[in-house]
């Protein structure tokens, strides 16, 4: 994913503004019982126009680096505020989608919704782990959609997270809505995923770096619960495993080129159903195989001008069934480009399978542009054209407005 | 059975012998000004390598696997910090899976600790000001004072890795001292003429440079820091450029021309393309030849600006 996402590229603001944007965010949501709110919104001095000389805080050491900030701090909100030092850096980014055009598949999505609220807690535990939960408010739901600790400082080239989290299957699965060049997911991760969280599960990943001169390469091996997507488990010891193989090179200062294998085996809702039954929920399993490549083109001199990304992703399913195996595939090809300091325009190809009846095949087409006002808000538009396996078809235009607030840490490349 | 054995036992042995007994420390620097200057402190006891390129704009350095890999093996990491690099350097610190370099870790060296650091705002902030640094403005190093106190940091920081060899960095660190003093006297007789000279910058990339040299910058090509040249600014600035005669637009390599150079057109100023880094252009090799690039293309500029 390239840094044109705002949130990835965001140069944040330290966890120095936080009490203010905290104070602001309570004004702004719960409303005050007093009668005259604007005057209690704010009960500490950040808000009054010159706040009082405070004594200067220092912060501790460790808190500088990974977001934090260092060397003394102007004290907001009296003494008692020096705690708020260790306060995680926090960030909101709205997700707003319309769309318009005729779809009367049972996939068509909203004229107008808040399709999620991401909030975001990161922060340093202590000198061995940091920790990072992102929690989603959609229409009607709350949820987690990743709550983890990072082991940032194991022996042996290790990295080990523990938690829930977005499972390292492929790119998009990894992906966090905002940081999407499209405004949707492609038809694969509704198709073989099982819906836009795919592999968004309960466990633990370890990867493992193997340092050499020629290629970055990273080998990842995950255990979850084996309830996300496609996957359900009927037993305790039925669990999902996902392993990823990741080789990262750089071709020329500006090129590279990054490309994956992906799987993931686990049980289906066919086991969970005949569990509930009391039958044998053994074999009933679905197979998950990827394969993704990223080229990406930057010119360091002209960074924030230009860029280039294709990226195409491959992803084939074998889902044991009561009538065999069924096998599915589905792909997707993707370019996004930056014109202009603050324009892109992109475009997909789409197409897949339905994982439990390969013979029905969705594809479709979409044609974007990107607008950024500032690093911390995008407008986009999408054309997208759908044909259902059903044999419906859709024309659809797609906005999305994301806007981002807060203190929302980089991204991984 | 019992000779191969003492056999592998010698081999071993002299694997280990034959490994140096200091080896060189593996220094990764986030920009190249840091690399420059702890090589001048590090001479041959260290391997230094800069992660972002002198030409590139240092917020906006992307965090490749590459660089991973470099952070993997280092023994030392010194950043900038004041937060120019949290857009890409948590996420390349947290994946590095090596304990030294993580915040707090013996091997992370934050520069800006103990240097002179301007624009610091007061009072509440707001993204409203565009990217404001909320620690105060992160391109410190253009300064050459500034310059001396982070090899004074980085001096400290390789002495406490390698003890051993304390003697040998200070021993350079007071080299370096000396042929920067030097080149200061240089700089500040060829910049004396220009004091109090009203310039334009495209980004608040100088305070330091103009604060050090006595220059006035009434004003910036961005309406805020990190927003693009907007028309309405763009008047506004030519507009007041006229009024206080300013010839000067000092332009970062990494910025687009198009529109210094029609403000230039309109005020009759002249767009200088300026080095904030070392490795910016070819010849800029080390830190005090960062300065004589500047000084002598600002320099010359001014001269034919002013007359004086």
């Amino acid at each position: 994913m390239g840094l044109r996402r705002p949130s990835r590229t965001v140069v944040l603001l330290s966890f120095v503004v936080i009490p203010l944007f905290l104070s602001h965010a309570a004004g702004a949501q719960e409303p005050s019982p007093s009668p005259s709110p604007s005057a209690t919104a704010s009960p500490e001095p950040v808000a009054s126009p010159e706040p009082a000389p405070a004594p200067p805080v220092e912060v501790p050491p460790g808190a500088e680096g990974a977001g934090g900030p260092s060397g003394p701090l102007p004290v907001y909100g009296g003494a008692a505020a020096s705690s708020k030092v260790f306060n995680p850096d926090i960030a909101v980014i709205g997700d707003f989608l319309g769309a318009i055009g005729k779809n009367d598949s049972p996939f068509a999505t909203p004229s107008l919704e808040l399709h999620e609220a991401e909030a975001s807690l990161q922060a340093i535990v202590d000198p061995y782990a940091r920790a990072d939960f992102f929690l989603t408010f959609g229409h009607d739901e709350v949820g987690v959609e990743e709550g983890f600790i990072t082991f940032t400082s194991l022996p042996g080239s290790f990295l080990l997270k523990v938690g829930k989290m977005r499972g390292s299957f492929g790119k998009v699965n990894q992906m966090h809505n905002h940081i999407l060049p499209w405004t949707d997911r492609p038809l694969l991760v509704q198709n073989l995923l099982g819906g836009e969280d795919g592999i968004d599960d309960a466990g633990l990943s370890l990867s493992r770096l193997f340092p050499n001169k020629v290629v970055f390469l990273e080998a990842t091996g995950e255990v979850y619960r084996g309830e996300t997507g496609v996957f359900h488990a009927p037993r305790r010891g039925d669990l999902l495993y996902v392993g990823r193989l990741r080789a990262y090179r750089d071709l020329t200062e500006s090129t590279n080129l990054d490309v994956g294998g992906s799987v993931a085996s686990g049980h289906n809702d066919l086991a969970a159903q005949r569990s509930e039954a009391g039958l044998d929920p053994s074999g009933f399993t679905t197979q998950l195989y990827g394969f993704d490549a990223t080229l990406r083109y930057r010119p360091l001199r002209r960074a924030i001008y230009k860029r280039l990304l294709a990226r195409t992703e491959l992803v084939w399913s074998r889902r044991q069934q009561e009538a065999g195996t069924a096998a599915a595939f589905g792909a997707y090809v993707s370019l996004d480009y930056q014109f202009a300091r603050r324009w892109f325009a992109g475009a997909r190809w789409d197409r897949s399978d339905r994982a439990d009846d390969p013979a029905l095949v969705d594809k479709a087409g979409s044609l974007l542009v990107t607008y950024w006002p500032s690093e911390f808000s995008q407008i986009r538009a999408q054309y997208r054209h759908t044909a259902y396996g059903e044999g419906i078809k859709a024309n659809e235009v797609l906005f999305q407005l994301l806007f981002s607030i807060g203190a929302h840490g980089a991204h991984t490349f | 059975m019992k000779t191969a054995s003492l056999t592998s036992i010698a081999l071993a042995a002299g694997l280990l012998a034959a490994a140096p007994a200091h080896a060189e420390l593996n220094v990764v620097t986030t920009t190249e000004d840091l690399a420059a200057l702890a090589r001048e402190v590090g001479g041959d006891k260290v391997k230094v390598e800069s992660l972002s390129r002198g030409y590139q704009d240092p917020h906006f350095v992307e965090a490749k696997p590459s660089f991973v890999i470099k952070l993997h093996s280092a023994d030392l990491l010194i950043a900038v910090g004041r937060e120019l690099e949290i857009g890409w350097l948590p996420p390349l610190v947290n994946q590095a899976r090596n304990a030294k370099v993580q915040p707090g870790g013996e091997g992370y060296f934050d520069a800006s600790q103990g240097v002179k650091i301007l624009e610091i705002p007061t009072g509440q902030l707001t993204r409203a000001m565009g990217d404001v640094h909320p620690q105060g403005n992160p391109h410190y190093w253009l300064d050459p004072d500034n310059g001396l106190r982070i090899a004074k940091g980085i001096q400290k920081k390789l002495s406490a890795l390698s003890p051993a060899d304390a003697a040998y960095f200070a021993q350079r660190e007071d080299a370096f001292e000396k042929r920067l003093a030097e080149a200061q006297k240089r700089w500040d007789a060829q910049m004396a003429p220009y004091k109090g000279t009203k310039i334009v910058t495209y980004h608040r990339s100088w305070p330091n440079f103009v604060d050090r040299f006595g220059l006035d910058v009434i004003g910036y090509v961005e309406p805020r820091p990190g927003i693009p040249p907007s028309p309405s600014h763009t008047i506004d600035l030519i507009n007041d450029m006229k009024a206080k005669n300013v010839k000067i637009i000092m332009v970062e390599p990494y910025f687009d021309l198009k529109t210094p150079n029609s403000i230039a057109r309109e005020t009759g100023a002249k767009v200088l393309v300026m080095a904030p880094s070392v490795g910016a252009e070819k010849e800029i090799t080390d830190y005090i030849s960062l300065f004589d690039y500047d000084v002598k293309l600002l320099a010359a500029a001014l001269k034919e600006t002013t007359g004086r």
